[in-house]
């Protein structure tokens, strides 16, 4: 064993906390290194030392001001403890639950919110080509648009008429 | 036969409160102690050892025991400790730059120079205090790290694999950790080591 390997053994071999076999290591680097043995020594006599560091004891009011804060701490309940002095409370919730849950779930619901589009299947028309109504040749062409008053002609129209012609 | 400590805890999670007592008067000293020579005020020790277990009773509900529960203690205590000198350092430095220099003790708990005038051998008694003033002193300049290390090391008798997980460090780097502490102390305390 080296010197620097034995720095992380000092100490625990001076506490007397080593396995057999490490100890035997210790001892035997210890008999050929005179500069680890003093150190050792060193560190045994630093560790007398602060055996020497009297303790002190906690105030008369220590224990006294823990309990009232503990006292003082809320109670911690859990979510579900609500329901806990109803469990009919508790059990209607968790019906009325799975209810919201199982209606929500249904594949009727799902036919329901399409009812518009199947209406336009009835009427022969296919609801993806909705979006063409915005076209301009269809509402340029919608009949009931023609019962409208025509627009009158102003400034207005005459530079609209030369953007388009741009 | 005494109840261990993780039987108490898990008695204090099923709501008992009497074995939160027992907890506290069995860890009150170690945790003041150790608090007291983190931060080097009495009061503030105190203030941190309550706030311990105050948190310790807080966590009751979630307490699962997976390390041994003076792990889990001086875990929250040395953190504690570690940012409360972390804020305090600023003041610190104010303080110990206007102190003037005489007695060693901060708060008055080991008045180190306070000479009893009815003691019966008065040179005896100023040697006992500048001794423990000297350790006291050589403790109190080691890196806050290396001071964890220590006291835990030293007067609360943990093993290498606990202080390990309380400072969140591998064994070996704890190891190394005390083994610079012990240097360092060596040579402060290097005129009370050569007389042995």
């Amino acid at each position: 064993m080296s010197c620097s390997r034995m720095e992380k053994q000092m100490l625990p071999f001076v506490d007397g906390r080593l396995k057999g076999s490490e100890q035997r290591e210790v001892e035997a680097h210890l008999a050929g290194c005179a500069a680890c043995r003093v150190r050792v020594n060193e560190f045994r006599a630093v560790s007398g030392l602060l055996d020497e560091l009297p303790q002190i004891e906690p105030s008369g009011a220590f224990d006294a001001r823990v309990r009232a804060r503990v006292a003082a701490e809320p109670v911690k309940e859990s979510w579900w403890a609500v329901f806990a002095p109803s469990p009919r409370a508790a059990f209607a919730a968790s019906l009325l639950l799975l209810a919201t849950i199982w209606i929500g779930s249904r594949p009727g619901n799902v036919n329901t919110n399409n009812a518009g589009s199947n209406g336009l299947a009835a009427q022969g028309i296919d609801p993806n080509d909705l979006p063409v109504l915005e076209n301009y040749d269809i509402l340029a062409n919608f009949e009931p648009l023609e019962d409208l008053p025509q627009p009158v002609q102003g400034d207005d129209s005459d530079e609209i008429d030369g953007n388009q012609a741009m | 036969m005494a109840r261990s400590d993780v039987q108490l805890m898990l008695d204090v999670k099923a709501g008992d409160e009497q074995s939160f007592a027992l907890l506290l008067q069995r860890y009150r000293s170690p945790l003041v102690n150790f608090l007291y020579r983190m931060v080097r005020n009495r009061e503030q020790a105190e203030d941190l050892a309550q706030e311990v277990f105050i948190r310790v009773y807080r966590a009751r509900a979630d307490y699962v025991p997976s390390a041994k529960f003076t792990t889990w203690l001086f875990r929250i205590a040395t953190n504690l400790a570690l940012n409360s000198l972390r804020d305090t350092r600023h003041q610190r430095m104010e303080i110990s730059l206007d102190a003037p220099v005489t007695a060693d003790a901060e708060d008055g708990d080991e008045r180190t120079l306070d000479v009893a005038d009815k003691h019966p051998d008065i040179e005896q008694h100023l040697v006992e205090e500048t001794r423990k003033a000297m350790i006291k002193h050589a403790i109190d300049k080691l890196p806050e790290k290396q001071r964890a290390a220590v006291l835990l090391h030293k007067y609360q008798e943990l093993d290498y694999g606990e202080i390990a997980k309380i400072l969140s460090c591998s064994e070996s780097a704890l190891k190394s950790l005390l083994f610079r502490a012990y240097e360092t102390l060596r040579v402060e305390l290097a005129p009370l080591v050569a007389k042995g």
